[in-house]
């Protein structure tokens, strides 16, 4: 009895075997996905910047102002990556943990994780494996903030895709967690984060 | 109304409330679409014909794809399984669960799943298994099944689905779609935290990189890879694409064609366990190819099919979708892909579903909208053809006998005398006429009465303005 990966291989096999010849496979340019700018802008910032408005996610660079969000949305206490605890540490009134305890799931009201990259024309934050501290930190908190560097910063989905490299698993965020199940009315914050912010330094 | 056509008969049964919200998701979602490609590109065809090539080359060369991701996933530490059939698909499954000593999975949206019934044989293997989307999770707590392949429940309502959360414990009764959701996030994700196994599908597999993408909304895909150590893939052979680069094409689609996203929420491109220093996510993957008489179809002349990356456009803007609702196709795959893909994946079942290919107009909208350009008409058309040369008795339920209609058409002298007699039609009530189309037809509008004359004469003769 042969395996079933022989059974499909040599049925694969004898259904391509009678074409009289294969479609060749198209040539396109890097720039045909690429989506029209919905504006003017300077730098990639302000495109990135407008774009995550229109993904429903929050554009910060001023830690002060963050820190009011935060406390607007009754979330005082989170996780945050060991590395980027300098940037948020005197923030008042927010308190944060950088070793993630998983029996404290539902207590971190925040997570804060690095972006690899993030995409100017969709909006799109880039989390690797290599640069995420913590899987549940960035996923199950109700507001995940990602820190992403300026020059991070690419312009279009096919440039974030081909700095992929070796990493086991990348994720592309575009806007808080959502779903449209019920009776097709939107509901922000289904399983993850209900509030996606970009934070850009 | 009369009619011997199943899908008539149901799309008639419907109830008006299950009937506007077919109705109203589809063309909303439509909608989107349409805004959504024109405000982001100023060709968007240019962009699903060339994505369509790029499938039918992968389809037609998928003996050196398949062989290329198999030894790119090994390569990446994932382990590569194939199930040929649903029997081999789901014992696979149930093989890695028990090796592992896994009792409990937590899965994702996967209509492959749907197809080989994995769910109902994991648990009577005695697994636990929770569908995390929350679409899917009220389908399972209703013992429901999807009719649609983007939003499962659209022919649900609020009210229906807040009796259902009261009767599972999940609160008294709250209608509120916000608090339904709420409820949802706080049961399922106790159940993250407890299941041994996620298992996911893929939207499409990237055969130089060895990785899958998958794209969902909810973010449940990635809670399925984060507090457990094992991740099963379960993905049609006809995912591929041949490499990364492919998939900034098929991501700027999926999402605009199927709700008018720019990109769905969450694209993830998984290649492999977790680094070791990640404190989350499993350690071990698994990766199913499943053919599932897909190589049938890649067999047959209606390959162009398996290049469908199930976005839903062509249910969204299908009439006879609109009226029906999923059910009424009486397989996994509604719409005018099901119409095509469910006889097909049918087997010897084929007879049974041979009626689906004939219920579309063949106006071409599902070709129109679909970012694969695939041409659905044409398939119809050339399943209608086996249909019939098979003589399958489901097809020919409800369609008029047309030889006698044939042979007037063919003769031109029989063709004019029955003109003559055109003017008794004003006289007979066409209830009487005993054929059901005729019938079902009166049953809504009036014919317009028969006017006679020469249509020949009146061309020739005719004013050109
Ligand atoms: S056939 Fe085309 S339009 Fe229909 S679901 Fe598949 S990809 Fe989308």
């Amino acid at each position: 009895m042969s395996s079933d990966r022989e059974k499909i291989f040599s049925a694969i096999r004898s259904a391509l075997a009678p074409l009289p010849e294969r479609a060749a496979k198209p040539d396109w340019d890097n720039k045909l996905p690429v989506s029209r700018p919905a504006g003017d802008f300077d730098t990639l910032e302000a495109q990135l910047a407008d774009k995550l408005a229109f993904a429903s996610s929050r554009y910060y660079n001023d830690s002060q102002k963050l820190a009011e969000l935060l406390l607007s949305e009754d979330s005082a206490f989170g996780y945050c990556d060991p590395e980027l605890a300098p940037l948020f540490d005197k923030l008042e009134g927010i308190t944060f943990e950088t070793e993630y305890d998983e029996s404290k799931i539902d207590e971190y009201r925040f997570g804060i994780t690095k972006a690899t990259a993030a995409v100017a024309e969709s909006g799109t934050l880039m989390f690797t494996d290599r640069d995420t501290s913590a899987r549940l930190g960035a996923l199950a908190p109700w507001i995940h903030v990602a820190v992403v560097k300026k020059q991070d910063i690419v312009a279009t989905v096919g440039e974030a895709i081909s700095k992929f490299g070796d990493d086991p698993s990348i994720i592309f965020a575009t806007g808080p967690s959502k779903t449209a199940d019920v009776e097709g009315i939107l509901i922000e914050g289904v399983h993850g984060p209900g509030i996606q912010v970009a934070f850009v330094v | 109304m009369k009619t011997k056509q199943k899908i008539d008969t149901v799309a008639r049964d419907l109830s008006d409330e299950v009937h506007e919200a077919n109705f109203i998701g589809a063309k909303m979602k439509s909608e989107r679409r349409y805004a959504a490609l024109g405000r982001d590109y100023a060709d968007p065809d240019k962009l699903r014909e060339t994505a369509g090539k790029i499938k039918q080359h992968t389809l037609e060369h998928l003996d050196q794809y398949l062989e290329q991701a198999e030894a790119s996933f090994t390569r990446n530490g994932a382990k590569v399984h194939f199930a040929f059939d649903e029997t081999a698909a789901r014992q696979k499954v149930l093989d890695i669960m028990n090796e592992k000593g896994c009792k409990s999975m937590v899965k994702s949206k996967s209509m492959l799943t749907e197809e080989i019934h994995l769910l109902d044989f994991l648990e009577k293997s005695g697994k636990e298994v929770v569908e995390t989307d929350l679409g899917e999770f009220i389908l399972q707590i209703d013992g429901d099944h999807p009719s649609h392949i983007v939003t499962p429940i659209v022919h649900k309502n609020r009210r229906g689905i807040a009796k259902s959360f009261e009767r599972e414990g999940l609160g008294e009764y709250n209608d509120d779609p916000e608090t339904i959701t709420r409820r949802a996030r706080a049961h399922l994700r106790q159940k993250y935290l407890d299941a041994d196994v996620g298992l996911t599908g893929a939207n499409f597999v990237s055969a130089e990189s060895g990785r899958i993408a998958i794209v969902t909304n909810e973010g449940n895909a990635r809670f399925c890879m984060a507090a457990n150590k094992v991740h099963i893939a379960m993905v049609g052979i006809e995912k591929i694409v041949p490499t990364d680069r492919d998939l900034a094409l098929f991501l700027n689609l999926i999402g605009r064609s199927g709700t008018g996203q720019q990109l769905t929420v969450y694209n993830q491109f998984i290649g492999g366990p977790k680094r070791p220093e990640q404190p989350h996510g499993p350690e071990e993957m698994h990766i199913i190819f499943v053919d599932n008489r897909r190589t049938e179809v890649l067999a047959s002349d209606c390959r162009e099919i398996l290049r469908c990356i199930r976005c839903g456009a062509c249910l969204n803007v299908c009439p006879i979708y609109r009226q029906s609702g999923g059910h009424a196709y009486r397989s996994v795959y509604p719409g005018p892909v099901g119409a095509v893909l469910s006889p097909l994946l049918a087997g010897n079942r084929f007879p049974q579903l041979a009626d689906l290919p004939k219920a579309s107009s063949l106006c071409g909208a599902c070709n129109e909208v679909c970012p694969v350009n695939i041409p659905i008409p044409d398939l119809l058309l050339r399943l209608r053809d086996k249909a019939k040369r098979e003589g399958a008795s489901e097809a020919m339920k409800g369609t008029p006998k047309l030889g006698m209609w044939a042979t007037l058409c063919s003769q031109p002298s029989m063709w004019k005398t029955a003109l003559t007699m055109g003017h008794t039609m004003n006289y007979i009530p066409t209830q009487l006429v005993p054929h059901p189309s005729a019938q079902s037809w009166q049953g809504t509008r009036k014919l317009p009465k028969f006017q006679g004359g020469d249509f020949r004469k009146w061309f020739k003769n005719r004013k050109k303005k």
